[in-house]
Formats: structure tokens, C-alpha cells, sequence
């Protein structure tokens, strides 16, 4: 067994006996896509809920100001990253600043019932 | 006959019926949606539909009652990870009807599925994403006997372990051969992700033997990043022959595991065939796959050119320049489900933007990946220009470390998400 699979095999272990709590926290931080800017719903595809404590950061709880700030940099490449600044590169400021919006809305006003 | 109306709403309640714990149906107008297929797109679908408006009744048909993930699964049958890792079973739900049977024919004309015990389910919109089906015609000698003895492993679960155990049952100085299709077909990186992992397991457990790559191929993704490790980790182990120099796999014979090519023949200990593709079996019959067995999309709303009101997504479609992909699928799948919402509602359908990102392992703690944007152009999905790519070919051992890290946390952070 790898060391990587030690660690998954106690996460997944985890995610079991936790497993109410976790879902309580996933649905919590469940973005509800009906006014989602474009792009915005494909970050959740790496970046998750906090509660699954990944290394990669979780979007959860930031200001809009700081998204925008961080992918400005990512862009430039005055932020070191792995594939964020390829991904930063795809979108405009505008595109961004709509994205950090959304992703900066509190649960409830990301939800939009018809 | 009753109206079509009629017909729904008695769908709707049926299925609620028919699921274990189902929230009561509210009323006969709740507008059905059908996805067929509950993998990475069709079960990020079949959510993401329910989370943008909760008065839309949601079905979700899928025969199996637990998913086997491809993603990681190279690294089963290099014996870095248990099979049980890929497994997640559809018990996450909530609100979603489920129906565990396999949907065998669309009339898009009536808007109704039919599945194989005869019932028949009517729709307001359907959402197709049954993966692909590997082309047993396509490659004389390779049929389904013969994935038995020359697996593909291109669907995880029995055949990712039938792969894994010829290769440990492998003795020492035996000869690997992988076969890799032309293009498209599904997780480009993956038949070289997969040579990285086993020339692994040879190195550490079999360094005698040798791994032969036949491609229909001149080029492949992320092609330079894998050679350049390749010849870091796995010196004179991995031998790639491409279409110009004779890589193209014309015949093969599961009797004597011998692949046939143009310039000879090629006799292997364990041979990996992975065969070319098409979309899911299920887009054929309901007309959706064109000629070349795959299905032609708006990029807009995913749904098919051919026939209205059947949207596609995941690797059964023809994505442009977006790649075949678990990531891909679970973007389209977001996006799809936002056109449909709207779409439904009488609601002009947005433009979308999406995003792919595919991680790869060339060994234990040492990862890859490529990125790209999407919009739509010219009735396709195209990559934007000047984002994405793929990892520096130079790059401390400290990033590769890191990218392997991050392609575990992507596959736990998206299945979660998926699967509950
Ligand atoms: C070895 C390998 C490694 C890979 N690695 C990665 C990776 O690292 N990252 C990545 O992003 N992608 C990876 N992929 C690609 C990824 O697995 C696919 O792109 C992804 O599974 C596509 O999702 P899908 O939902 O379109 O199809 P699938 O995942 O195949 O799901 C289709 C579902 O539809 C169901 N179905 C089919 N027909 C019917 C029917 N008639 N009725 C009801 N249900 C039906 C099937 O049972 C299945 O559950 C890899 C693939 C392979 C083979």
C-alpha cells in the first residue's frame, strides 16, 4: 500500500462514520447554478466543500474582491500555481469578476426558484 | 389514448412509486425530466437539474447499483489501489427518482423511453449520457471472447482486475503490449498514463520485461511531459511505435495473443487492446449518434442536432476541442442541466463557458496535468485561445509531487460531489 493509499483509505473511512455531518456540510455549500456566470459551476469539479479538508483550497467563505485579486495574479503569473494560471487565462476580468461573484454569494442567494 | 399531460403526470407518480422513499410527486403538472446514464455526466446532471429548480421531477435511469470509476483505475491494475477506491454506489440521491433498469429505446417523437422490462416513461426533456460502448466490429479478431483473453480494461471493474491479475500472473521478462486507438476516443492521456503505471509495476516487480505501445497514432496528449519521464523512470522499458512506423493494430489473435500490424506481427505475455468507440448504444437507437457513431450537439444547450428535445453529454458527444473526459463530463453536465432548467421554464438557454482539467500519474507521487477553456464557436466547442496546456516540461520534482496530490483530491472532491 502507498502512502497515498493509506491516506485515502482513512479518508474514505472517515467520510463514512462522518457521513451525515459530511453531507450536511456538502449540501450547505451546494451552489445552486440557475445564475451561475458562465464558467463558475466547473470550479466545484476540483474545488470542494471545506469539510472534505483537500489540498486543494477550498472557494468556500471568500469575498469576491480577494477571487478576483487571486486569479488577476494567477493570469499575470505573479502567483506561482500548478494549473491555475492556465485556467485564470480563459477569462476575461469581466467573465472573473462575474464568477467571484457568484461564488462569493451567501448559499441561500445563489438559490434562484423560479 | 389520454393526453399527453395525462401520461406524464401518471409517469411521475409511478415513478415516485416505485422509488423507495421518493418525496410525494406534487402535483400532475411537475415537468419530468429523464437522464439516462448515472455516471460522471449523467449523475452530475440528474443533481445539478434538481438544485436549479426543486418543482422539476428528476429521473435518473441506470442499471447498476454501484459505479466503477475509470479515473485511478490505471493505478488498480499497477496494484497501487484497491478496486474498491473506484466504487460508489448510488445511495446518495435524495430526491432523484431512481430507476435501476437499463432504458433500450427513445421515440422522440412521443417523448417517451422505453426500458427493458416494457415500461415506458414519458419526458419533457431527456438528457442521454450512456458513455461509450467499444467497438467490437471495428478491429477483426477483437470481439467480446476475445476481451477475455486481450482485455481493454476501458471499462473499470471485472476487466480492469482480468488486466491487473495477467499482469501479476506475468513472469518475469514477459513482453506488456497496449494497443491504442485513433482518434477520438475516450481519456486521451489515459492509454499512456497506463503504460507509465505498468512500466512501474515492471520496474519494481518484473524489471526483465518490456512494454511495447502499438498506436493508430503520430502524436498523443501530453506527449512530451510523459517521454521526457519516460526516460527519466523507466530508461529502454517502454518502446512507443506509432502509425508511421507500423504502430497500427489491423488484426488481432486471442488465440496466440498475437497482434498484427502492417510491418509484422507482434507476439505478446499480456496484450491490452483498447478498441475504437462510439457513444453509448442507447444514442444509436434513439438517433442521436451520427455516422461516425458519436453525436453531433448545439454547444449552447447540449442538445442533439438530430432529434429535438434529447440533449447529450460526456463522452458521447462530438465536444469539439474538449476531450473525452470525467471533467469534462461532470462541466457539460452543469451547463446542460442550466439550458434544460431554462429551456423548460420558456427561458433563453445562456452561453457557456467551461473547463477541463486532467490529471495524470507517470508514477506514484509523480503527476501531470493538461487544462483548457471552452466556449462555443462555429457551432462547436472550442478551446479559448492563449489559456491552458499542459504542465511544464521543466519542473521541480516538488510540482510533480504536488500535481499527483491534487489528481487524488480532484478525484475525491468530483466523486463526492457526483456520487454523494
Ligand atoms: C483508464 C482510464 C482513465 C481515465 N482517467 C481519467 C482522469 O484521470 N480524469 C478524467 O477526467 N477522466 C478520466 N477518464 C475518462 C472518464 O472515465 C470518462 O470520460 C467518463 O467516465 C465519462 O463519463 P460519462 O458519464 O460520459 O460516461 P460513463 O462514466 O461511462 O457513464 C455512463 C453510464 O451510463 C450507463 N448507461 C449506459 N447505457 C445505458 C442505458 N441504455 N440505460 C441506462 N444506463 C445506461 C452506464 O451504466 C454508466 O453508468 C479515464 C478513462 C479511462 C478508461
Amino acid at each position: 500500500m502507498t502512502s497515498h493509499d493509506m491516506r485515502r483509505s482513512k479518508n474514505r473511512r472517515g467520510g463514512r462514520s462522518l457521513a451525515p455531518v459530511l453531507l450536511a456540510a456538502l449540501m450547505a455549500s451546494a451552489p445552486a447554478w440557475a445564475d451561475a456566470a458562465p464558467g463558475a459551476t466547473a470550479c466545484t469539479g476540483c474545488h470542494g466543500p471545506a469539510a472534505l479538508g483537500s489540498a486543494i483550497p477550498s472557494l468556500d467563505g471568500h469575498a469576491a474582491d480577494e477571487i478576483v485579486t487571486r486569479m488577476h495574479a494567477f493570469r499575470s503569473g505573479e502567483r506561482n500555481a500548478t494549473v491555475m494560471d492556465r485556467i485564470a487565462r480563459g477569462f476575461t476580468e469581466e467573465e472573473t469578476r462575474a464568477i467571484a461573484e457568484w461564488l462569493a454569494k451567501p448559499e441561500a442567494a445563489r438559490h434562484a426558484q423560479p | 389514448m389520454p393526453s399527453r399531460r395525462a401520461l406524464i403526470g401518471g409517469v411521475a407518480a409511478s415513478v415516485a412509486a416505485a422509488v423507495l422513499a421518493a418525496p410525494q410527486v406534487r402535483a400532475q403538472t411537475q415537468p419530468h425530466v429523464i437522464v439516462i446514464g448515472g455516471g460522471f455526466a449523467g449523475a452530475s446532471c440528474a443533481r445539478a437539474l434538481k438544485r436549479l429548480d426543486r418543482d422539476l421531477a428528476v429521473t435518473l435511469i441506470e442499471p447498476e447499483a454501484a459505479y466503477l470509476a475509470c479515473p485511478f483505475s490505471n493505478a488498480v491494475l499497477a496494484g497501487l489501489r484497491g478496486i474498491e477506491a473506484q466504487t460508489f454506489r448510488y445511495d446518495q440521491f435524495g430526491d432523484i427518482a431512481l430507476i435501476r433498469k437499463r432504458a433500450v429505446a427513445v421515440d422522440a417523437e412521443r417523448r417517451r423511453v422505453r426500458l427493458e422490462d416494457g415500461t415506458d416513461i414519458g419526458y419533457v426533456r431527456l438528457v442521454l449520457a450512456p458513455g461509450i460502448d467499444l467497438r467490437f466490429d471495428a478491429l477483426p479478431g477483437y470481439d467480446e471472447a476475445a476481451a477475455a483473453i486481450m482485455p481493454h480494461a476501458w471499462k473499470a471493474g471485472a476487466q480492469t482486475l482480468l488486466l491487473r491479475d495477467q499482469l501479476a500472473a506475468m513472469p518475469d521478462g514477459g513482453v506488456v503490449i497496449l494497443s491504442a486507438p485513433p482518434n477520438p476516443f475516450r481519456c486521451p492521456p489515459g492509454p499512456y498514463e497506463r503504460a507509465s503505471l505498468i512500466a512501474h509495476y515492471l520496474k519494481t516487480s518484473k524489471p526483465r520485461s518490456k512494454l511495447i505501445i502499438l498506436d493508430a497514432k503520430d502524436a498523443f496528449s501530453k506527449q512530451r511531459l510523459f517521454e521526457a519521464a519516460w526516460q527519466e523512470l523507466y530508461p529502454g522499458l517502454i518502446e512507443w511505435v506509432p502509425l508511421s512506423s507500423g504502430g497500427r493494430v489491423t488484426e488481432v489473435d486471442p488465440a496466440t495473443r498475437t497482434l498484427v500490424t502492417e510491418f509484422g506481427n507482434h507476439k505478446a505475455d499480456v496484450a491490452n487492446v483498447i478498441p475504437p468507440q462510439r457513444a453509448g448504444g442507447i444514442a444509436q437507437s434513439a438517433g442521436v449518434a451520427d455516422q461516425t457513431g458519436w453525436c453531433p450537439i448545439d454547444p449552447v444547450t447540449f442538445e442533439s442536432r438530430l432529434q429535438p428535445a434529447i440533449h447529450v453529454i460526456g463522452d458521447a458527444v462530438i465536444g469539439g476541442a474538449m476531450p473525452k473526459s470525467a471533467f469534462s463530463a461532470n462541466a457539460q453536465a452543469k451547463a446542460c442541466a442550466a439550458a434544460v432548467a431554462a429551456l423548460v421554464r420558456e427561458r433563453p438557454p445562456a452561453q457557456p463557458k467551461l473547463i477541463n482539467t486532467c490529471y495524470s500519474l507517470v508514477a506514484p507521487g509523480y503527476g501531470i496535468s493538461i487544462a483548457g477553456v471552452y466556449q462555443p464557436r462555429d457551432g462547436l466547442l472550442a478551446e479559448v485561445e492563449g489559456a491552458g496546456g499542459a504542465s511544464p516540461l521543466e519542473a521541480p520534482l516538488s510540482v510533480r509531487e504536488l500535481e499527483a496530490a491534487y489528481a487524488e483530491d480532484w478525484f475525491r472532491t468530483i466523486t463526492s460531489e457526483v456520487f454523494g
